[in-house]
């Protein structure tokens, strides 16, 4: 069954359902990353929330007016508009009162949520319209979900994307220096706009999938997740696009397979399973890497500082340094260095003074920079380079390199 | 120093400011109700180095930023070569503070120069190797070639800053304004630094600097503009950079050993 969804074997509606979950991933992916990039995460938070009273709102308003309360259109629109009234009370709290932005989130986001459960009661009470289904918006749902309902999410979905590739040379630019870009002659609030603009867009259009309560995971675990994976930030777009998509595909085939559980909370355990592993198993910045390096590490700080050790005769007590000398083959049990001991500290010492040359030295400022007191100097310098500094240390020659 | 002018009843001729590459007129900048920068009058002399001086606070960054429209000022006129600033912002380069960004940011050293191609490159254009070189050519003039594909995290504060030096290069401009470039940087910074503003102004450029280091003001710069919130004195180093406007500017900030130490140095 859950392959059969995988593999979109699972009828035309459920396949339109992970095309368009999969595009919606993808947008939120790659907006959310401009969002943590400018360190605004939670803004998109409040945003979401805003949604609700929105929602409602336009239910009741299509209801009164005798049509189908459960347009999405008109639900989409709805939540739009309160969204955007939610922006601007934000940005009005920040700008003109002494809130800090955290505080006027919090502010925003359940003052807006909570009139939005109030008037979500109302309608159940009330029993207008065919009302089942409207609570499907607060955790998303893609049972019952109809082809334009697919298209819209998609259409939505890419336009966002097309949007996202025109602006994301300012939105990096002001991201990283602000104020930079605001002397290059760039409009920085109007940018900032932009970008809330879009993250609204995406939360809209994310609702009957997603669900408003955690549109915010999808919009910032993939560029989280994608950060531990490179250090250029095109390179995290992409990567967050990527994990976005990839979750909201495995999450929306499954919720086909399983109608009865809610879509949005798959999606976003699919979205923390990736990120789980990016932090584990992440090459730099992965937890089990900086183990390993801190290790790795170690072990050579001690080799070296015991070869220095034994280059000027200094007796060594770490235990750590005795067996890792040992057990390489430069010191024999009873502490007596081995032939290739001597070479290897002999070498360590010269090293030593080859790099105090480099480091005074202006004009190797590059491999200077490289140093950390272990690594070889033959990685960062050419045989040339190493014979000129040679010269200047003075001394024997004929020391093996 | 204000004094009472002796033609009241005329209206005063308006200046030829077409000549100076940033002219700024009655500018006041507020931080709340209280002003950091009243009713300045700044006229920088094109091809020169002007150091801007003052104590902490006094409002050097934040005239800067305010000249630049960075920040929005109360009331006052800014000027650049003789037009508005939003005609002329392609002949400015600005180098802002080193700690006003995260340099864990996810980029590259060359990306961060060729953020100063922006123009060029406009929204969609792609960067080609002609940008490349041009931003590698900026690296290489600050002594930072061999740093290009390093992430900005792994540099040194003095590296920082020589980065942002090459991204203002990128832009080619004509003005060039720098805010503190020289706090806590090293010696072999500052000595890149310097010289590069020097050969900038080889080239006819115009350079603008706020500065902390008054031992070095006699032999890095040309005219001082000293200001504390108000203007205290705007010249050539030999005039307007001397023991009676340092003590106007710093007041009882700067101990009086350091006035004298000065004063024997300017003597």
């Amino acid at each position: 069954m859950l392959l059969d969804a995988l593999l979109l074997q699972l009828g035309y509606n459920a396949t339109l359902v992970a095309i368009g979950a999969t595009l919606l991933g993808i947008s939120a992916g790659v907006t959310g990353t401009f969002l943590f990039l400018r360190k605004r995460a939670l803004v998109s938070d409040a945003v979401s929330h805003a949604t609700l009273p929105g929602v409602c709102i336009a239910f009741l308003l299509m209801a009164a007016f005798g049509g189908d309360g459960r347009n999405l259109i008109g639900l989409l629109l709805g939540s739009a508009v309160s969204a955007g009234v939610g922006l601007w009370c934000l940005n009005w709290l920040t700008r003109n009162t002494r809130l800090a932005e955290d505080a006027a989130i919090g502010a925003v986001l359940s003052v807006f949520f909570g009139f939005g459960v109030v008037l979500l009661t109302v309608i159940q009470t009330l029993g207008v319209g065919r009302q089942a289904g409207l609570e499907g918006f607060l955790l998303g749902s893609t049972a019952g979900m109809l082809w334009a309902d697919a298209m819209i999410i998609a259409g939505g979905g890419a336009a966002t994307l097309v949007l996202i590739m025109l602006l994301r040379r300012p939105m990096t630019l002001v991201a990283f220096d602000p104020e930079y870009a605001a002397a290059r002659g760039l409009n920085v609030s109007r940018i900032d706009m932009a970008m809330m603009g879009l993250v609204m867009a995406v939360t809209v259009v994310g609702l009957k999938i997603v669900g408003l309560i955690l549109i915010v995971a999808l919009l910032i675990i993939p560029a989280v997740t994608a950060r531990f994976w490179t250090e250029r930030s095109d390179r995290v777009v992409l990567l967050a696009g990527l994990a976005g998509g990839i979750a909201a595909y495995i999450g929306a085939a499954i919720s086909a397979s399983a109608p009865n559980v809610p879509t949005g909370p798959i999606i976003v355990l699919m979205a923390f399973a990736l990120f789980a592993l990016s932090l584990l198993f992440a090459p730099n910045r992965g937890v089990l890497a900086a183990v390993l390096r801190h290790l790795r590490f170690q072990r050579r700080v001690h080799l070296r500082q015991g070869l220095l050790a034994l280059a000027t005769g200094q007796p060594i007590y770490e235990k750590m340094t005795l067996r890792l000398l040992q057990k390489s083959g430069l010191m024999r049990a009873d502490g007596v260095a081995t032939e290739d001991g001597v070479a290897r500290a002999a070498k360590a010492l010269r090293d030593e003074k080859r790099w105090e040359i480099v480091r005074a030295d202006q004009s190797h400022e590059a491999a200077a920079a490289l140093y950390d007191g272990l690594r070889a100097i033959e990685t960062v310098l050419t045989p040339d380079q190493i014979t000129d500094i040679d010269a200047r240390i003075g001394g024997p020659k004929g020391v093996a390199s | 120093m204000l004094e009472l002018a002796s033609n009241l009843g005329q209206a005063p001729k308006a200046e030829d400011l077409s000549k100076s590459p940033l002219s700024i007129r009655g500018l006041t900048v507020s931080y709340g109700q209280k002003p950091a920068v009243f009713s300045v009058d700044m006229t920088v002399e094109a091809g020169k180095m002007t150091a801007i001086i003052g104590p902490n606070g006094a409002g050097k960054s934040t005239m800067l930023k305010a000249a630049l429209g960075i920040v929005p000022p109360v009331s006052g006129q800014v000027q650049v070569f003789g037009r508005s600033l939003d005609e002329q912002r392609a002949r400015i380069a600005y180098v802002p503070q080193r700690a006003s960004v995260d340099w864990d940011f996810p980029t590259r050293v060359i990306d961060v120069v060729l953020m100063g191609l922006y123009r060029e490159l406009g929204l969609m254009g792609r960067v080609r190797a002609k940008h490349r070189a041009t931003a590698m050519d900026c690296l290489a003039r600050v002594g930072m070639g061999d740093f290009a594909d390093r992430q900005i995290g792994q540099l040194s504060g003095g590296q920082q800053q020589r980065v942002f030096l090459a991204r203002s290069l990128a832009q080619g401009a004509d003005l060039y304004l720098l805010d503190e470039p020289f706090a806590g940087v090293d010696a072999a910074t500052e000595k890149a630094i310097i010289s590069v503003l020097k050969s900038l102004r080889e080239a006819g450029k115009t350079v603008v600097v706020v500065h902390h280091d008054l031992a070095t003001v006699n032999d890095y710069f040309d005219n001082v503009f000293l200001i504390n919130t108000r203007k205290v004195a705007e010249g050539p180093v030999a005039e307007a950079f001397t023991a009676e406007t340092l003590q106007n500017a710093y007041g009882g900030r700067l101990a009086t050993a350091q006035v004298d130490q000065l004063a024997k140095a300017l003597a």
